[in-house]
């Protein structure tokens, strides 16, 4: 045979055994927010895989029904790789400063959310003048289903709305009226008609499904099933987004896995997890919670790490933008879960845009920005020797 | 035109095939060395054709088939085989100084059909040419001359393929001429055809992309802004040192106007400009071809910034033949080694909230091995390194892709 055929064949196979050795590593699971939790069963992992097509691979165009005002284009375009927003596609929400009395739902169909991007040859929402208002930044998606499975008893076991044991900090859950569509959970405490609301940077959501339906109709203008008003035209339309695939986000959502920690051996991150104790940060970002039965049995009965508590917290005139939602004051915020904080430049940008309007470009800087009930635990934070500031930070980046 | 495979088209198809291989049988070959063509604007005609004696039609086409393996950050979908493209051409001398030319593809088996072109030429004068129908518009070098078995690469330049919208062919008219003097040549092209739509900002890419355009079948029909795309060529090129060519089309790509209501604040524009390039170093044998584009697009300051005004993108080819030799029943065989580099930013700026560089971009290297046994047919190994960056700049998605396949005329 001809060498040059030789030459060919020869590098030909080389080529093709050769390419499992070629390709790019896969980034380290610890690395990564996006995935499955472990233990899905086959039927689950299908439901899963469509779900996370739906929520990162479906793009809404005009005729899709996007708009024809919006804030993105699709889920990915707010929550890049499952991971925290970028200010880019922030959410903009108003209302009025007082909660005795009733909220001023400028665009009479209940919407406190403008939509601030508007397809060609229409005009995009403002903030109706004399409103106060909030700019946020999209949150991580990681780990809710784990959260969504927290009890009621598990939650009001951490809050102390008069604060009897008078550490200063007072965290209340937000009683709201679920929409008809939603299924409360089992074992639910309600005050009347008053569900514990969860989800959201002012826990304005009942749970995954509400989040997402108003989440489809508010951020990218779609209707569903659920919510077939129209956000622009205030009309009934037709389904824009199939119920079979809005519960397959809903399901993404949940089975999504939670961050895993990194660097748990280290010295420093060691000695910063007890301070992260001692400084009190752990009152209201509760390291641990526990869920309830879930019919998913890698979400049944678990005990996980978020770091929050699900409650709303008084965080002082720094970060009161004067606006109330639902029933939660003007400076109040749901403490936020801090696992996955040291992955947020990874889905950002290679920046952090931290607290709910990603003012804070560090963690320290976040640390500071916190007043109100957190005074206290500022202050001893403050107090720490350099050293001692590095570890706790090192902890909470590791998160 | 795209249109979904039907039993009809199936039909057309079988009895083209059918009659190539009839016509074959009384036939010769114009075997035209298509490496070593004039200018780029002659790509449509400079193809080996079959012809039949005193039969005025001659056909041809090409065929190319590929393995892919692809490895993204760690996880491959395994191996997969593509038929990509069958492509027919039919050319005819209707009469003296009238010709028409039509180039049929066949994407991925059936997926799509396209008449990628069908035009009739009038020859008035070496310096003025009429040409009428679908016409591949000369924007860059590589969407007239887009021939697999002339490139080297599995895949299409990415500045050909997703910044501009390779193969981009339109109804339109124009004229085109060349002119000589020693050993310098001058050509050039200009046509208005049907232009672009709103898909370009409005797609399920989720980027300004002017290929989304192509999903448009009844663009052959209708001009969606009512505004002609200007498409404009001109070309140089000397015997030794090769071709540099600059092109430009824009217009209109949305409707301000619909039955005389206003839907849209403004006329919005769309602009390219491409530089091309194709040289060689005669001593070495070493070809050098690339191509650069740079893209203007009006998009709405209320739109979301997920969809750039700007995009820039090229790439360059090396190819370097290292053995030329006879080889079992082929006396030129070649064997060459090559280097493919692509760069596209699909939208250059900086977010308006942070003013950090807004990212979307994409970069690969190609090194290939080609094996040319004549020179009309091209049997590829391609080893694809890819980094590519979302809009937010996070850290790269990295691919790797290996391609055996090869691309031949018929």
């Amino acid at each position: 045979m001809p060498k040059i055929i030789q030459f060919y064949i020869g590098l030909s196979l080389i080529a093709l055994l050769g390419c499992e050795n070629f390709g790019p590593e896969e980034p380290m699971e610890f690395e990564l927010l996006d995935g499955p939790l472990d233990g899905l069963s086959v039927s689950e992992q299908q439901r899963f895989l469509a779900g996370d097509i739906a929520f990162n691979d479906d793009v809404f165009t005009v005729e899709k029904g996007l708009g024809p005002l919006f804030v993105g284009t699709s889920c990915a375009s707010c929550h890049s790789g499952d991971g925290k927003g970028h200010p880019f596609n922030q959410l903009i929400r108003f209302g009025n400063n007082d909660l005795t009395i009733p909220s001023m739902l400028s665009f009479g169909d209940g919407r406190n959310q403008i939509q601030n991007k508007a397809i060609p040859g229409f005009e995009p929402e403002t903030v109706p003048e004399g409103f106060p208002f909030s700019i946020l930044v999209a949150p991580a998606v990681t780990g809710l289903g784990l959260l969504d499975a927290v009890s009621d008893a598990d939650i009001l076991a951490h809050a102390d709305p008069s604060d009897e044991n008078q550490d200063g900090i007072s965290g209340r859950p937000h009683y709201n009226i679920p929409p008809e569509f939603t299924k409360i959970r089992n074992n639910s405490v309600p005050q009347g008609n008053n569900y514990i609301f969860r989800f959201g940077k002012k826990a304005g959501s009942y749970d995954l499904l509400h989040q997402s339906v108003s989440a489809y109709n508010q951020d990218i203008g779609i209707t569903s099933l659920y919510d077939p008003i129209d956000p622009f035209s205030g009309l009934e339309e037709d389904p824009e987004i199939s119920t079979q695939t809005l519960n397959d986000v809903v399901f993404y959502l949940k089975t999504l896995k939670a961050p895993i920690p990194r660097n748990q051996t280290d010295p420093d991150v060691i000695a910063g997890k007890e301070l992260f104790e001692s400084v009190q940060c752990a009152v209201c970002h509760t390291p641990t919670l526990t869920t309830g039965f879930s019919p998913i049995e890698s979400l049944s009965l678990k005990e996980f790490h978020p770091y929050t508590d699900l409650l709303l917290h008084d965080m002082g005139p720094e970060l009161d933008d004067g606006f109330t939602e639902g029933n939660v004051g003007t400076s109040e915020w749901r403490t936020p879960p801090l696992w996955g904080i040291g992955l947020s430049a990874n889905s950002q940008g290679g920046q952090m845009f931290l607290l709910h309007d990603g003012r804070a470009s560090s963690i320290e800087e976040a640390i500071e920005l916190h007043g109100g009930e957190a005074d206290n635990s500022k202050a001893r934070y403050l107090s720490l020797t350099p050293k001692e500031k590095s570890q706790l930070i090192k902890f909470i980046n590791s998160l | 035109m795209r249109i979904s495979m039907c039993m009809s088209g199936k039909i057309y198809v079988a009895f083209v095939l059918m009659n190539v291989c009839v016509l074959t049988l009384s036939s010769q070959t114009i075997d035209r060395d298509s490496i070593r063509e004039s200018m780029n604007m002659d790509a449509v005609y400079d193809r080996p054709f079959l012809t039949f004696d005193k039969f005025p039609v001659n056909l041809g086409g090409y065929l190319e088939a590929n393995s892919i393996y692809s490895i993204e950050d760690g996880l491959s979908e395994g191996l997969s085989f593509q038929a990509r493209r069958l492509t027919l051409f039919v050319s005819a001398s209707i009469s003296k100084r009238i010709k028409f030319l039509t180039e049929l593809e066949f994407e991925n088996g059936t997926e799509e059909i396209a008449i990628e072109f069908a035009s009739m030429d009038i020859a008035l004068h070496p310096l003025l040419n009429l040409r009428g129908g679908i016409v591949l518009n000369p924007i860059g070098s590589f969407n007239q001359n887009h021939d697999g078995p002339k490139w080297e690469f599995v895949e299409r330049p990415d500045v050909s393929t997703n910044l501009l919208p390779a193969t981009f062919s339109n109804a339109g008219f124009g004229i085109y001429g060349k002119a000589y003097k020693g050993a310098w040549t001058l050509g050039y092209e200009a046509y208005l055809t049907n232009g672009f739509d709103t898909s370009i900002i409005d797609n399920e890419e989720e980027r300004t992309f002017l290929a989304a355009v192509k999903e448009n079948s009844s663009r052959f029909e209708e001009n969606f802004s009512g505004n002609a795309l200007l498409n404009g060529k001109f070309a140089i090129k000397h015997r030794k040192l090769g071709e540099l060519g600059i092109s430009y089309m824009g217009g209109a790509y949305n409707r301000k106007e619909v039955d005389g209501l206003q839907v849209d604040t403004k006329s919005r524009r769309v602009d390219v400009l491409a530089l091309d390039l194709n040289t060689a170093i005669k001593k070495t044998g070493t070809r050098f071809i690339g191509e650069m584009a740079y893209i203007w697009v009006d998009v709405p300051d209320t739109f979301t910034q997920q969809f750039g005004d700007r995009q820039v993108g090229f790439f360059v080819d090396i190819v370097q033949p290292i053995l030329s030799t006879a080889v079992l029943d082929w006396e030129d065989a070649i064997l060459n080694l090559s280097l493919r580099t692509d760069y596209v930013d699909y939208n250059i700026g900086r977010f308006a909230q942070t003013n950090t560089n807004i990212g979307d971009d994409l970069f690969a290297i190609t090194p290939a091995i080609s094996f040319r046994p004549a020179p009309q047919t091209v049997l590829r190994i391609n080893y694809r390194y890819q980094w590519q960056h979302d809009i937010l700049n996070n850290p790269s998605s990295r691919t790797a892709t290996w391609y055996f396949g090869f691309s031949t005329y018929f």
